[in-house]
């Protein structure tokens, strides 16, 4: 692997600047995240964060926010805001002499928003259409509603807010979120790109230094939803979702989690892709994936086919999971190696990508995980490590959503 | 950075940017072919043999294929639309023969019978997934009733009907007549040699049969219609219209995208302005499309049902002020800044430079640089706009809705 070196720098208020140079790009790319995300809204006031987020891009310091977003647009600024569970992120990559105009607009945005409360109807307008238009597409919903029956509340909350909660946020719940959560202390930004490391230093402490530290905000926990379910709707093709537990990316088996998962469906020669797709055509669409928060992971399944075939579909797929710990062939894992090492390689072509792998690594680690060690780590995995990880992590619980004209069974090897 | 061109005896062009600055290599096989070039009974055959493709050769199972890939970590798939077909596949430079060798062989796939019928079902399920995804039923439904008899109107993906009564020797016809040498062309971008590029060809691509399949590329007339797909149980109103922009080919193209930046870009543009901002709609936004022979301005709407016809009034005057003042020279400052930034991040991986190599070759037989694209933005002024408005307004000459409404009235 390249060359790679992370400055990390501490402000004196909490917020952690990561920077990663990278010579060989004419681009430089952010992501700042600020510990504003969805655990930390009230109970029934789902929807607090997305509008928040949506609320503080509307002009900020002495900027409206017609001159904010044109002065962004001028940089030629590719932008997004997210919110998350823990935070709420603002990205963007442009040119690399860029930067440092747009980082301070930034600034503005996240410590003297104008949040105007003549626009609090709009966003809501927004947030609002943006989650109807979810309700139309089961493919996603049936993640994000499965993400609620398999986490505690209120780690399992929607990110985007729910439909039945936005009624009962007010502007003035959104003013409170953004006084409580909006602070330097726990939040993150990471750099990537053609920078001059003591450069973007000077800036970033010229333009964040004065924001004030406040206090952390406690979580508490709540119930989560149903673990088996099945939510009626007249689409075409049932939507599967399936959960069970693993580990978070701070766990020392992590990799070893994240390659078992990959056996099962990384690339195309995986298990579920071989199997349900490739051997019966059961489905277009079908994949499982490692989510991890800070403290908990779960492997997050999704399969989508029509009802008739919905129940041979829902078995095959707990079958081949539960398979795992009869046996891993070694090229199995060999195949997830030789992805993993191209993965991490073409990070290092994308400023974006690793400006936003800072940020992750820093919440989950309190370090960068430099990309040769991530390499060394997979590279070193045994199928005797990924057994062991198995029957250590035996796939027995499993949360089941599907969303469909009927309801499927739940077959007789899901306890 | 460096570009390279040859033509093999058998006349399959080879195209290559090269870099020693950048970590991986991309190959990519352009076949100009897609929907447009089927006929009724045939619909839906160039997505279908797109995925038939990986079902491998004489040499290459299903299996050996999925196997290979993974096991030099290639970043590989292939798309379908209305007149391209492509496959790709980004490696590690190591692995570029390997991925070559395999990637290239497959163009003249064996299509077996029972390969046929297990993947005709994936096709089946891939309709109805999209079937459940009201922005692409809109888009299915505009560019038919758009486009109407001419040949772009055809579905990508065919019908459950179509599909279900294709046989594998209709299939195994129409690769026969499309996959020929003149009618495919070799891009590679990113880090490689260009001796090695032209040996790889030269070793996997000098038995290719030649030909020079023909295509109609008649610009459409299309006369307009509305048309409605009521969902009952839909919430959003999803809203698609086309009218008529320059052709691929047209050098107004440049003006064209930028003009739809200004209008129609998902932030900080007109209609994100006049629509969006104000929490009218969910989403309120126009594109420019280019084919070959003809070209859509299209614009997407998505809202509350009610606010439909008040949020298609709005978007009909923005675009009326347009077509009547033009735009001023700070609005085309601000979004060729946008647009030279996105060109940049673009070009910083090999599989962005792919795409752009591969369809300047096809659909314009040339060669652009990422200087020569920043360039041509850079030449553009409002005096462009207006003579690219004059030729080709921004309308609503195609409209259809999926939702809620059973009228727009």
């Amino acid at each position: 692997m390249a060359d790679q070196h992370v400055h990390t720098h501490q402000l004196d208020n909490g917020l952690t600047l990561l920077v990663e140079p990278m010579r060989a790009v004419q681009s430089a790319s952010f992501s700042l995240s600020v510990p504003a995300g969805v655990v930390y809204e009230d109970d029934q006031r789902n929807g607090t964060s997305a509008i928040l987020c949506d609320l503080m891009t509307r002009g900020a310091g002495n900027l409206n926010t017609r001159m904010l977003s044109d002065k962004l647009d001028h940089l030629g600024l590719q932008r997004g805001e997210s919110v998350g569970w823990n935070h709420m992120s603002f990205s963007g990559a442009t040119l690399a002499e860029n930067l440092i105009p747009a980082l301070d607009i930034y600034a503005d945005i996240v410590q003297r928003p104008r949040l105007p409360e003549d626009e609090f109807e709009p966003v809501v307008a927004g947030v609002r259409q943006s989650l109807r238009a979810t309700e139309d597409e089961p493919r996603q919903k049936v993640i994000i509603e499965l993400r609620k029956r398999c986490y505690d509340s209120p780690w399992g909350r929607p990110t985007d807010g729910s439909l039945s909660d936005l009624p009962n946020v007010s502007y003035e719940h959104v003013r409170q979120l953004f006084d409580r959560s909006l602070r330097p202390n726990g939040a993150i930004l990471g750099i990537a790109g053609n920078v001059d490391v003591e450069t973007v230093q000077d800036a970033v402490e010229r333009a964040f230094s004065s924001w004030e530290a406040g206090p952390a905000v406690p979580i508490v926990r709540g119930e989560r939803g149903p673990a088996r379910d099945h939510i009626t709707s007249d689409s075409n093709q049932t939507h599967i979702g399936l959960a069970y537990d693993s580990v978070p990316y701070r766990d020392d088996d992590y990799y070893t989690a994240w390659a078992a998962v990959s056996i099962l469906s990384g690339g195309s020669s995986s298990r579920l892709f071989t199997e349900v797709r490739e051997r019966r055509g059961l489905c277009y669409s079908v994949y499982a994936t490692l989510n991890s928060l800070l403290e908990e992971g779960r492997v997050l399944a999704y399969a989508g086919t029509t009802p008739e075939r919905a129940q041979e579909t829902l078995d095959v797929t707990v079958q081949e999971i539960r398979k795992l710990n009869e046996g891993i062939d070694e090229s199995e894992l060999d195949r997830v190696k030789a992805g993993a090492k191209s993965a991490l390689i073409m990070q290092q072509e994308s400023t974006g990508s690793r400006a936003s792998s800072l940020v992750r690594d820093w919440f989950h680690l309190r370090r960068t995980v430099p990309l040769d060690e991530v390499h060394r780590r997979i590279d070193s995995l045994t199928v005797g490590d990924l057994l062991r990880f198995v029957s250590e992590h035996p796939p027995l619980d499993f949360t089941l959503l599907t969303i469909g004209p009927v309801a499927l069974e739940v077959p007789d090897v899901v306890s | 950075m460096s570009f390279h061109e040859h033509h093999l005896d058998n006349g399959l062009p080879v195209i290559a940017e090269l870099s020693d600055e950048v970590h991986s290599s991309a190959v990519g096989f352009f076949v100009r072919t897609g929907s447009r070039d089927e006929t009724p009974e045939i619909a839906g055959v160039s997505h279908f043999l797109e995925h038939m493709v990986f079902k491998g050769t004489a040499k290459y199972s299903a299996d050996d294929v999925n196997r290979i890939f993974d096991e030099i970590g290639a970043k590989y798939n292939a798309s379908t639309s209305e007149e391209v077909t492509l496959f790709y596949a980004a490696v590690l430079p190591e692995y570029l023969p390997r991925a070559f060798e395999l990637l290239a062989s497959l163009m003249q796939p064996t299509l077996r019978a029972d390969d046929f019928d297990m993947e005709k079902q994936v096709i089946l399920e891939e309709i109805l997934m999209y079937e459940d995804m009201p922005s692409f039923t809109a888009y299915e439904k505009v560019m038919s009733a758009h486009f109407a008899d001419h040949p772009l109107g055809n579905s990508i993906l065919g019908t459950q009907e179509s599909i279900s009564e294709l046989t594998v020797e209709q299939m195994r016809s129409y690769h026969a007549s499309r996959y020929q040498t003149a009618n495919i062309t070799l891009a590679v971008a990113g880090r490689a040699a260009w001796d090695e590029v032209l040996r790889l060809a030269e070793r996997h691509c000098s038995d290719w049969p030649q030909g020079i399949p023909d295509r109609r590329t008649d610009e459409a007339q299309p006369e307009g219609q509305i048309a409605i797909f009521p969902r009952e149980n839909s919430l959003q109103q999803h809203v698609m219209q086309l009218a008529v922009a320059p052709p691929a080919t047209n050098d107004l193209r440049y003006a064209a995208d930028l003009l739809s930046v200004i209008v129609g870009d998902d932030s900080g543009s007109r209609l994100y302005w006049e629509v969006v901002d104000p929490g009218y709609a969910e989403a309120a936004e126009i594109g420019y499309n280019e084919y070959d022979g003809s070209g859509t301005w299209m614009s997407y709407l998505s809202c509350e049902p009610e606010d439909t016809l008040t949020n298609l009034g709005r978007m009909q005057s923005v675009f009326e002020r347009v077509n009547q003042d033009g735009v001023s020279e700070e609005e085309i400052e601000q979004a060729r800044n946008k647009a030279l930034s996105r060109i940049v991040l673009r070009s910083e991986r090999p599989m962005g430079r792919l795409a752009s190599l591969g369809s300047n070759w096809v659909y314009r037989n040339e060669y652009r640089s990422v200087t020569d694209d920043l360039e041509a933005y850079r030449a553009i002024t409002p005096d462009d706009i207006t003579s690219l408005l004059k030729q080709y307004p921004l309308g609503q000459t195609t409209t259809v809705a999926v939702g809620p409404l059973e009228a727009l009235v």
